[in-house]
Formats: structure tokens, C-alpha cells, sequence
């Protein structure tokens, strides 16, 4: 068979499995899969990006698209100017103070030398780290003063928000499309900081490195209500499609869903996931066909041969480092550009959902079974996967309905048959990441 | 006076905890350690495997809890731990069998023994998960204290009082009973030492007649063993909860690579090194200023550093400046 035609039977497979859980489960629970597919398969396009083309093993992941989802707030809810007023010009102070200090610690690192260095260095980030507390501290509880059960943070940006009139019914805010943008600079932000000190290390210890700044990113959204209400979330995020509630008050949709032969409620919710996957589907393809550009490129071809013989891509002069860098950015910025669309699906920020399992190493299962180094494999990868991990419960609790049909009710047995198909998620996920990379660890559409 | 009351104080919220938090995570890291020096690679599913042995320990305390078994005054969880350690063991050998020994065959490189052991962390978790659930279990029975706070006020006249739980001496003295074990074991029985020398070099120890087989299953054994035990110790101390023995992994990790990966010394230095920074940095010494400051410079705040949330990233930042100016670590572990 040529690969041509086993991946698109491939992908035939995989819209076959979601047609097959529209027609059983309902087109809503499809449209479901196909959105948080969409995501998946962006950040599987980016991991793979690491670790296809470079071989840079990342399970920071989550960070990134936790950071992701918090640019969807800094950008697309209005300012809170109370809070602003009360302590907003402070924090900025305060902060731009902590950054100096780091600078400075920097540069005494880099200019003194012996004992002198160890001790100015020393005297600076403990002076710095306490006039920056006083400065900060300050201002974080004035900020969270301001109304706490509601706001309590400073806010966002979309100042458009609060000058448009008032109206019954919510309308649709495409500002937060800016957000996604945005979301991939703060994790290329984050990822050159990241980059710049934990990229020189071995492959196991940057996966320990960035594992732990993925958790202290959580740890800092979770705790800085100033800046996110931390674990009170933000709801109500402005959406880039139109609300149910508005399309069902619409005659002429009302009209047309029945023309389909649709009661407006099912034909609203349809309309708005389809918003969503269409909006999803031409980021995907966008970044599909970049990956793709850059895949076939030199700059590719380069990336390929470092990850598998850095020594001689190195004697012929490529600057190993840096690119390594560069991949590590971009593969970061898909996540975080992933990371505020699934924020923008939500609609709603929640920082303690944020878990490694569900968001670092879920991805990871995705492009090794997808196939590491294949654009269309991490997409495949994503889809498969994502439905796998959403369908698996149903098909557990199934399976063990039918195991169990023999047991008489109530019995011990057949209620924790039963019970268990809860925890199959994980289970699943483990038995198919190890048997991919046992008996086809190229996986599915393996590197041409 | 006012200088005891701070030492107390110091004592009670600091030095107690840190001791009983640093022996954890130092047994922990032992087994991290001891994989990557002989197999040679970074076990993800140590956390996990930490939960299963506590998960089955916990089983077994409850069997004998059903036969009228305790230990008195101690955790009954304790006599339950052989058996919890010897499930673990058959679990790790029969995944060394089913999965690994085909890639240490191969010969993989050690990152893809990494994201093969994340494959297992993922049916570890499932696994826990099926056996016990995801709820909070705590499972400490016996006496709850060796010494009150009000009976140490009293013993002593101070203001401070200084409780000590039993789940905190135990866990002192099973680290210490463990690590002597483990180290008379690596450093005068000829499987230990036979061990050492596959670490140390692979193929001279080859060469000298050493079983690779040998060597692979009783490593698995101790890190069975010391696994179960500090998750054990860890949820008598605290209490067992599947998720939380994952996240164990970071403080755990940071600790073998801060005394240098491959040490057992080191393991067991960084564990308290990990321990002493995350409490000291996340505790709000305003408790022990009281007592040394003239009064007119007493601190209205709580002079916590950093709020306790953050502790995972204390243990980080330490990792960082350790790999950044120390790649081997504190004492020289090996560096691939």
C-alpha cells in the first residue's frame, strides 16, 4: 500500500470513529471532539516541532498553554479601572523592579569575577528581592480589595467592551481573536527565558527543567489573583461566534433551522460549535502548511540533522544552540497559541484544571503515536487521541456492562466492574503509548 | 528565655517537619538514583510506583486492621509495609519483563527509556486509581503524638511548645534504619559491590563475569523497597492521595539531581537540602522573630517569604542554580 493511501484511509478511519459518535452519542458530543481535536492537533504540531524536527524533549507543555489562556484575559476582559486606580501604576513598579534586579544580579554575574561575584550577586537579589516585595505587596492588596467576589484583578484590555451600549442579549467580541496571537508571544516570551538557561542541558534534565517551570507557571496563575483572580477563575470571556441565547431569539435562524428540519435549541448549539471548528480548522490549516514550508526548507533539513548528529552539524558550522532555541520558541508559541483558543472554547479561565497528565504528557501520547517528525502524523495523532480519551469511559462503562451482564445486580463485583471503567482513561492511554512505541515506534505516519 | 522560645519555635515549625520531609524525599530520591545509575535512565513512574506501595500497603493495613492485628502505639501500617513492598516488587519485575528488557536489549537511547517510563507512569496511574481510588485516605493509627505542644509547655515552662508526631520519628528512624541498610548492602555484600561496578562501568563489568540480570532485578527489588517505604512514610505524615505522590516527582527528581544523579549520598544530602528550602523559604518567621527582636522592631507582617503554594517552585530554582553552576551536582554524580 502506498503511504499516500494509507494515510488518507487513516484519516478516513478517524472520521469515521467521530461520524460514528455523531450518530450514536449525539452531534453536539461530535462537534465536541472535532473542536478540542482542532486544539490537540495544534499541540501536537507543536511538540512535534521540538521533538520531530529537534529532538528537544519539553514536558513543560502545560505551562505554555496555560500562559496561552491567560492572554485570552489580559486581552479580552475589560480593564477594571477601580483596580487600576487603586494599585495598578504600584505592581507595574513593583515588578519592573523585581525584573531589575534579576538584571542586575545578571550583569554582576558577567562583569565581577572570584569571591566578589558570589557575594555582590548574593547582596543584590536579597536587597532587590525585599524592596520589590515592599513595592509589590502593596499594590496586590489593594488591586484584590477592589470588589474581590467579582473582579479583584486588574483586567484586560478590551476597552472596546465597555463602551459598546449595554444590549439584552450577549453579542459576539472578535477582539478576542487577538488574544490568540497573543497568547503564542507569551509563551515564546516565556520559552526564550526558559530556553536561555535550561537549553544547554542534557536531554533528561531539560525535561525535569521544564516540567518545573510548567508547574511554577500554575503555581503563579493559580496564587496572583491580581493578575487572573487565580483559583476564583474568570467566567465569561467574550466569544468570537454568536451566542446561543441570541441566535434562538433570531427569527430568521429560527426560520432556517427549520427549514432543516432542527428545533432552534439543537440548531443553535450546532451553529455555534461549527463557528468555533471553523475558526479552529483555519488556524490549523495555516500552521499545517507552515509546519509543513519548514519542514521541506533548508532551515528543516538543518534542524533534522542536528537532532540526529549534533557533533557534525556543528563542524559544518551551525550554530547548535541558537537553533535549538529558535525551534524551542516557535514549538512553544503553537502551544500557547493552543492553549488561548481552548480558553477562548471554554470560556472561562480556570488555573486549577491545569494537570501534566491531561496537558504535557496527553500530548506527548498524541505525536508518538501520531508519528514523531510527521506534520500529518501530530494531526492524525491528535485527533485519534483525543477521541480515544473522551470515548474510552462510555466504551469502558459499556464493556464492562456487558462483562458483568452475567453477575446478578448489586453484587460487589459488578459494581466495581462498573466503578472502574471510570479510571480507564489513564490505563488506556499508557497500554497505547507503550504498545505504539514497541511494535511501531515510528508510529502511525512515521517520518518520510 | 526569649532565645529558647525561638529555638523552640524554630524547632517546632522548621527543624520537625524539615527532618521528617527531607527523610521522605530522600529515600525517594535513593530509588530515582539508584535506576538511573545502574539502568540508566530518568524513571517518570517513580511517583507512581510510590502510590502503588502505598496503595497496597494500605490494603494490607486494612486486612490486618480485619484480623485484630495492630502494632500498639505505632502505625499498624507499618507491619503492613512487607507486604506492601513485596506486591511493589512483583509489579516492577513483571513490567521489567513485560517492557523495559526489550528496549535494554535494543539498546535504546536513555530518552527513549524516559518516555517509555512515562507510558508506564500512565498505567501506574490507572492502575492506583482502579486499586484504591483518588480520595484522601489516611491511614495513621496508634498514638498521634510522642510529645503535646501543651505537654512540653508545661514540662518546660515556656510559651513555645514543641509537638513531635510519631508518623515524624518513625519516619526519622525508618530513614535511618533504611539507609544503613542500603549502604552496608552497596558497600560490602558482593551483589552490592557487583552493582557498583555495573554503575560504575558497564562493560568492565561485563567483562569481570557480572550477571546484568542479576544486577537489573535486584535493583528493582531496592527501588521497590525503598519506594513503598517513603510513600508510606509520606502518607503516615501526611496522608495518601494518588495525585499527590505524581507531583512528588519534582521535589523527588530535584533532590537525586541536586546531590548529583547517581550518588546515593547525594540522594539523600539533596532530599534534606529540597526539605530545609521549601520550609524555610514558604514559612512565615514572624513566630521566631517575635522572640529576638527588641520589641519596637517586631515585624507587623508575617515575614513569609514566598507564600507555601510556591513551594514547588523553591525546589525548582534550587534544581536550576545547581544544574546551571554544578551540572554533577553537590557530591559528583555522573553525568551522561
Amino acid at each position: 500500500m502506498n503511504p499516500a493511501l494509507k494515510n488518507s484511509l487513516l484519516f478516513g478511519f478517524v472520521g469515521l470513529l467521530i461520524i460514528g459518535t455523531g450518530m450514536v452519542q449525539g452531534w453536539n458530543s461530535a462537534l465536541l471532539i472535532v473542536n478540542m481535536g482542532l486544539i490537540s492537533a495544534i499541540m501536537a504540531l507543536g511538540v512535534n516541532l521540538q521533538w520531530g524536527f529537534a529532538g528537544l524533549f519539553n514536558i513543560g507543555i502545560m505551562g505554555f498553554v496555560a500562559l496561552g489562556g491567560l492572554a485570552t484575559v489580559v486581552v479580552a476582559m475589560p480593564p477594571v479601572g477601580e483596580a487600576w486606580s487603586a494599585g495598578g501604576l504600584r505592581v507595574i513598579l513593583g515588578l519592573m523592579m523585581g525584573a531589575g534586579t534579576v538584571i542586575a544580579a545578571v550583569f554582576a554575574q558577567k562583569r565581577l569575577k572570584g569571591r566578589r561575584r558570589t557575594l555582590v550577586t548574593i547582596a543584590i537579589l536579597i536587597v532587590g528581592f525585599f524592596i520589590f516585595r515592599a513595592v509589590f505587596d502593596g499594590g496586590v492588596n489593594a488591586i484584590e480589595a477592589v470588589n474581590p467576589a467579582s473582579t479583584g484583578y486588574l483586567g484586560g484590555l478590551n476597552f472596546g467592551a465597555q463602551m459598546r451600549a449595554p444590549s439584552d442579549l450577549p453579542q459576539p467580541d472578535l477582539f478576542i481573536l487577538l488574544s490568540w496571537p497573543v497568547g503564542g508571544l507569551f509563551a515564546a516570551g516565556a520559552a526564550w527565558i526558559i530556553g536561555k538557561t535550561a537549553l544547554g542541558l542534557r536531554s533528561d534534565y531539560l525535561a525535569i527543567a521544564t516540567l518545573g517551570i510548567a508547574e511554577i507557571i500554575i503555581a503563579v496563575m493559580k496564587n496572583e489573583d491580581w493578575l487572573a483572580r487565580g483559583v476564583k477563575n474568570v467566567i465569561g470571556l467574550p466569544r468570537p461566534v454568536p451566542y446561543e441565547v441570541t441566535l434562538q431569539q433570531d427569527p430568521s435562524f429560527v426560520e432556517r433551522a427549520a427549514g432543516l428540519g432542527l428545533d432552534p435549541v439543537t440548531a443553535s448549539t450546532l451553529y455555534t460549535k461549527l463557528g468555533y471548528a471553523v475558526l479552529f480548522t483555519i488556524v490549523l490549516l495555516i500552521l499545517l502548511w507552515l509546519a509543513q514550508k519548514a519542514l521541506n526548507s533548508p532551515w528543516g533539513r538543518m534542524m533534522r540533522a542536528i537532532r540526529d548528529n549534533e557533533v557534525a552539524a556543528e563542524a559544518m558550522g551551525k550554530d547548535v544552540t541558537a537553533r535549538h532555541l529558535q525551534i524551542f520558541i516557535l514549538g512553544s508559541a503553537i502551544c500557547g497559541i493552543a492553549g488561548a483558543m481552548m480558553t477562548t472554547l471554554d470560556g472561562q479561565l480556570t488555573p486549577g484544571t491545569y494537570q501534566p497528565l491531561r496537558f504535557t504528557f496527553l500530548i506527548w501520547v498524541m505525536v508518538i503515536v501520531g508519528g514523531s517528525g510527521n506534520n500529518f502524523g501530530a494531526v492524525l495523532g491528535g485527533f485519534l487521541v483525543w477521541w480515544l480519551w473522551v470515548e474510552v469511559e462510555p466504551i469502558g462503562l459499556g464493556l464492562m456492562n456487558l462483562l458483568s451482564s452475567g453477575l446478578e445486580d448489586g453484587s460487589a463485583l459488578k459494581l466495581g466492574m462498573i466503578e472502574s471503567a471510570a479510571h480507564m482513561r489513564l490505563l488506556t492511554m499508557g497500554v497505547v503509548l507503550l504498545l505504539v512505541l514497541r511494535f511501531s515506534p515510528r508510529g502511525l505516519i512515521p517520518e518520510r | 528565655m526569649d532565645f529558647l522560645n525561638a529555638l523552640v519555635a524554630l524547632a517546632n515549625f522548621v527543624i520537625v517537619p524539615g527532618l521528617a520531609y527531607g527523610a521522605q524525599l530522600a529515600i525517594g530520591a535513593l530509588g530515582v538514583t539508584l535506576i538511573y545509575g545502574i539502568l540508566r535512565f530518568s524513571n517518570f513512574a517513580h511517583g507512581d510506583t510510590m502510590a502503588f506501595g502505598t496503595a497496597m500497603t494500605i490494603k494490607f493495613t486494612g486486612l490486618l486492621l480485619a484480623l485484630g492485628i495492630t502494632f500498639g502505639p505505632l502505625p499498624t501500617a507499618l507491619l503492613a509495609l512487607p507486604f506492601g513492598i513485596a506486591a511493589t516488587c512483583l509489579l516492577v519485575l513483571f513490567i521489567d519483563w513485560l517492557v523495559y528488557q526489550f528496549y535494554r536489549d535494543q539498546k535504546a537511547s536513555p530518552v527513549i527509556l524516559v518516555i517509555v517510563s512515562m507510558g508506564v507512569m500512565f498505567v501506574m496511574n490507572g492502575v492506583v486509581r482502579f486499586a484504591i481510588g483518588v480520595q484522601d485516605i489516611r491511614f495513621a493509627d496508634g498514638e498521634r503524638f510522642i510529645i503535646t505542644a501543651r505537654d512540653f509547655k508545661t514540662m518546660t515552662g515556656l510559651d513555645e511548645g514543641l509537638a513531635i508526631k510519631t508518623t515524624q520519628a518513625i519516619t526519622v528512624v525508618v530513614a535511618v534504619v533504611v539507609v544503613a541498610l542500603l549502604f552496608w548492602f552497596l558497600n560490602k555484600t558482593r551483589t552490592g559491590k557487583s552493582m557498583r561496578a555495573f554503575s560504575d562501568n558497564e562493560d568492565l563489568a561485563l567483562l569481570s563475569g557480572i550477571n546484568p540480570d542479576k544486577v537489573v532485578k535486584v535493583t528493582w527489588i531496592l527501588v521497590a523497597a525503598l519506594a513503598t517505604t517513603a510513600g508510606v512514610l509520606y502518607g503516615l505524615d501526611k496522608s495518601f492521595k494518588a495525585f499527590t505522590y505524581f507531583q512528588l516527582l519534582l521535589p523527588i527528581f530535584a533532590s537525586a539531581i541536586v546531590g548529583g544523579l547517581g550518588s546515593p549520598l547525594g540522594a539523600i544530602a539533596g532530599g534534606f537540602v529540597i526539605a530545609f528550602s521549601e520550609v524555610t523559604i514558604t514559612y512565615a518567621w514572624k513566630k521566631v522573630l517575635v522572640y529576638l527582636m527588641p520589641s519596637n522592631l517586631e515585624p507587623d507582617a508575617l515575614v513569609q517569604l514566598l507564600s507555601t503554594d510556591y513551594k514547588f517552585a523553591v525546589s525548582f530554582a534550587i534544581l536550576i542554580v545547581v544544574l546551571l553552576f554544578k551540572p554533577t551536582g553537590l557530591f559528583k554524580g555522573q553525568s551522561v
